[in-house]
């Protein structure tokens, strides 16, 4: 059974269509990855699955009930982490962790110490006292502490350093193990690469791209450095292969994954002595997608910063 | 982060550290672009409200004779004076003195929250939300910000000040000249001026917005008090208050355009004040530093009543002292009452006005206006789950299996229940003022009875916003409109012989006013069916609306 199952979901808000006709497919035990830029519509969506907003139109299963109707018994199974997290003032962090957690419906106190611990958490600083970072991981502490079903993140650690980033994966990779589902949106691509089973691609509110991540190279390029024996010649005229740049025995190209076999038989032809291959990023996998339209924008470089 | 599209900066830029004062004319624009909507609205109703004045005056007092006898009333009755003013050129009530004893100690509430609440959104709101640091991380000096907030509150007060001339003497009134009319304004501006040193000074204090604008606000009800008492006996003590000293000028009469230049002064202070203060404390950061807290909830905190408790509990302490000690100040200075009561003439003139002892009827007035004091502690409390949904706290809460209804029932308890429990308290304050005072225990049962009467007012008031939150959220702040309305009927519906439709549109005005009226129960019965009915459209409302985002 899917876990969440979405389809042609549709949200206006007033003149802006944040959702049109999203489709999207969790299947139980899996992580998830939700992908795109800002502005595509992961929260909304989200929030839209966790009934605190109701679509205009399409339809949405969470853990086979009905997010906005059966929402309260849902939500005792699951444990969200809002991308933007919000504490109050007066209260300390440590409080806010039993808090959320006990609204829920309670939470492991062993857990929660060890959490505490391998986040480097205080507790004991009112919320009003914490960075977006540390804000960040009282959600994540209080949903990771919980005994949910399934776990909503949305950009859970834009906020965290490289070494917390580190801590959230292992805790991630303990959540898949003890087969929990994950639905993990993101717009930073090095991280639904690492921890995703399965990635939806979400832009201007319709998933454009669904699937495992080798489905996904499938569909992309890859880029081949070759020093050969002789100099390449004709390779450009090959059906899939781009950008072709030779000099004298060294050659530099990207082939599309459909004609990678092809590309890698013609120039064996001319005695292969090193090959180098870049695996396709989901950098790139992105300027694939949206690349008329950032180009379009002159912001392609910020994306693959 | 990366995909963000940042705009470039401008091509000239000055470090911000040199130059503390830097960028302060672009978030003046900014503020005052902020403002455009809410800030015409203020300054055109408080100008509406006191340019309206002299000529309604005219209305209920078209002669001198009608005139001097309003002057015995407002002159000789110390519970009058405490709620006009001292009374400059009674001997010759023109309408000019009028409307400077009658009006402006009043009005001028208005013009100091307006700055109180300008300041403190231009800085420590910023701070908070975090948009400061954005700001200042731009070429921004250290005290643009401070500086910009208070010098759009200063255009606010002048532009206001200036209205108010204009409109008063543009009337061509007898006894409102120009002259007397430029004072007038500038006294408006001076009070409005002397509240945004005030609150620049308090949001350097506190990390929190609202603390700033509280603390600020109850100094404007100190001013009021201090002015009021000092007034009904005469003694020099409203010297101590801003607001004593706009009365003080005297404008109409006498025209004095020192008292002013004394508020210039101390206003100048808190200005200076705010700037060293901001000198001393990290942005964002208050001047107290935040001390460790506790590591894990209480049992309680972790229940959904316990929670909104904790959001609410620090406010009804507050509250509850606040309105108890109010009340406490105007039961001690019932004797004054008293004494006055026992003059034959002006017993025959009261018992024609209401048919009951100028005590009571002293007392029903205060009890009517403490019980719309009240209020505010309720509606705020009322409000929250809004403040909680604007700044992104409700949505974790409601993502846990807390639902909506118990979320809002929660604040809802706090704000029916506690707002009865402040006005108890109020009514204990005056009840045990008045015992203490009088030495007559039987105040206190009549009091408190009388206070807790207008609990269904209160009810319905507090209903009506939380119908608002549930209906038209972004009108939230519209709740407001009718308790500002159920005060302005209290001060100047009097004064003004509006027609009863009027009065009636306020809740407060059907309460039966005991001591002076006797109890009847329907009136209660019927508003406390009407707030249940308001709570539930407000309860129906929020269950099928989406939550706002941030
Ligand atoms: N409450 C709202 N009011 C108006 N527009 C909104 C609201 N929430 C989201 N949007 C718009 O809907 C689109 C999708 O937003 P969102 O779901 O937040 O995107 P993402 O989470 O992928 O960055 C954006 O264009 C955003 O501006
Ligand atoms: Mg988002």
């Amino acid at each position: 059974m899917s876990a969440v199952l979405v389809s042609g979901l549709r949200k206006n808000f007033g003149a802006t269509r944040a959702l049109d006709g999203l489709d999207l497919r969790v299947e139980t035990g899996e992580v998830h990855g939700f992908l795109g830029p800002n502005g595509a519509g992961k929260t909304t969506t989200i929030r839209i699955l966790l009934g605190l907003q109701r679509a205009d139109g399409g339809t949405a299963t969470l853990l086979g009930g009905d997010p906005w109707r059966n929402a309260v018994d849902l939500h005792r199974r699951i444990a969200y982490v809002p991308g933007d997290v919000n504490l109050w003032p007066n209260l300390t962090g440590g409080e806010a962790i039993d808090l959320l957690g006990r609204l829920r419906g309670g939470l492991n106190s062993e857990r929660r110490a060890e959490l505490i611990e391998r986040f480097d958490l205080d507790p004991r600083k009112k919320g009003r006292a914490y960075s977006k970072g540390n804000r960040q991981k009282v959600a994540l502490i209080a949903a990771l502490a919980s005994d949910v079903e399934l776990l909503i993140l949305d950009e859970p650690t834009s906020g965290l350093d490289p070494l917390m980033e580190v801590v959230f994966q292992d805790y991630i990779r303990q959540a898949k193990e003890a087969g929990k589902t994950v639905l993990l949106s993101s717009h930073i691509l090095a991280q639904v690469e690492k921890l995703c089973d399965r990635i939806s691609i979400i832009r201007l509110g319709k998933v454009v791209q669904s699937g495992t991540l080798a489905e996904m190279r499938h569909l992309t390029r890859t880029t081949i450095e070759a020093d050969t024996a002789t100099p390449v010649t004709g390779l450009a005229d090959l059906p899939g292969v781009h950008h072709v740049e030779a000099t004298d025995q060294r050659i530099r190209f990207a082939v599309d994954g459909a004609h990678l076999d092809e590309a890698i038989k013609a120039l064996s032809r001319f005695g292969i002595r090193s090959l180098t291959s870049q695996p396709p990023t989901l950098e790139e996998l992105m300027l694939r997608h949206y690349g008329d339209e950032l180009r379009a924008n002159g912001v392609d470089e910020q994306v693959s910063a | 982060m990366s995909t963000t599209t940042a705009t470039r900066p401008a091509a000239t830029r000055v470090s911000g550290r040199t130059r503390p004062l830097a960028g302060t004319g672009t978030l003046l624009r900014f503020n005052l672009r902020q403002d455009r909507i809410r800030l015409p609205l203020w300054i055109g109703g408080i100008a509406l409200v006191q340019i309206s004045g002299p000529s309604s005056y005219e209305g209920i007092y078209p002669g001198a004779a009608e005139r001097q006898e309003q002057a015995t009333v407002v002159g000789d009755n110390p519970a009058m004076k405490a709620l006009t003013g001292p009374g400059h050129g009674l001997d010759d009530y023109t309408y000019g003195a009028m409307m400077t004893n009658e009006y402006l100690g009043f009005m001028v509430i208005a013009v100091a929250l307006m700055s109180v609440f300008m300041v403190v959104r231009h800085t420590r709101t910023e701070e908070e939300t975090g948009r400061a640091e954005l700001v200042r991380a731009g070429v921004v000096g250290r005290y643009a910000q401070l500086t910009a907030a208070v010098l759009a509150a200063a255009l606010a007060n002048l532009v206001l000040g200036l209205l108010i001339a204009a409109g008063m003497a543009g009337q061509g009134i007898e006894s409102i000249d120009w002259t007397g009319s430029l004072l007038f304004g500038a006294a408006y501006a001076a009070v409005g001026l002397f509240f945004a040193g005030v609150a620049a000074v308090t949001a350097q204090i506190t990390e929190h917005a609202r603390a700033a604008s509280g603390m600020a606000g109850a100094l404007i009800g100190v001013a009021y008090a201090i002015r009021a008492a000092g007034d009904m006996a005469d003694s020099g003590l409203s010297w101590l208050s801003p607001i004593g000293w706009a009365q003080a000028t005297a404008a109409y009469v006498d025209d004095n355009w020192w008292p002013l230049g004394l508020a210039a002064m101390v206003t100048a202070a808190l200005v200076a004040t705010a700037f060293a203060l901001s000198d001393r404390r990290d942005i964002g950061a208050g001047l107290r530093d935040g001390r460790g807290g506790a590591a894990t909830a209480t049992p309680f905190l972790g229940t959904p009543a316990g929670f909104a408790w904790r959001l609410h509990r620090a406010s009804v302490v507050w509250w509850g002292i606040a309105v108890f000690a109010f009340g406490f100040m105007y039961g001690s200075v019932i004797q004054v009452i008293e004494d006055y009561a026992d003059n034959d003439v002006v017993q025959q003139m009261i018992e024609q006005i209401g048919g009951a002892s100028i005590t009571e009827s002293w007392l029903s007035m205060i009890i009517s206006i403490l019980a719309i004091v009240c209020t505010i502690f309720a509606v705020i409390a009322a409000l929250r789950p809004r403040r909680e949904e604007t700044s992104g706290r409700a949505e974790p809460v409601l993502a846990t299996a807390l639902s909506r209804t118990r979320w809002v029932a929660t604040h809802l308890g706090i704000a029916l229940g506690g707002g009865a429990v402040v006005l108890l308290l109020s009514g204990l304050g005056l009840g045990l003022g008045a015992v203490a005072a009088t030495g007559d225990a039987g105040y206190l049962g009549q009091v408190v009875g009388a206070t807790l009467g207008y609990a269904p007012a209160l009810w319905l008031t507090t209903a009506l916003a939380v119908a608002v939150f549930g209906l038209v959220p972004r009108a939230a702040g519209l709740s407001w409109a009718l308790l500002v309305y159920a005060m302005l009927i209290v001060y100047l519906g009097g004064l003004l012989d509006l027609p009863g439709w009027m009065f009636n549109l306020s809740p407060y005005t059907h309460i039966p006013a005991m001591p002076a009226d006797s109890f009847t129960a329907l009136p209660l019965v019927i508003l406390t069916a009407i707030a249940a009915a308001l709570i539930a459209i407000g309860l129906a409302g929020f269950r099928r609306r989406d939550l706002e985002a941030t």
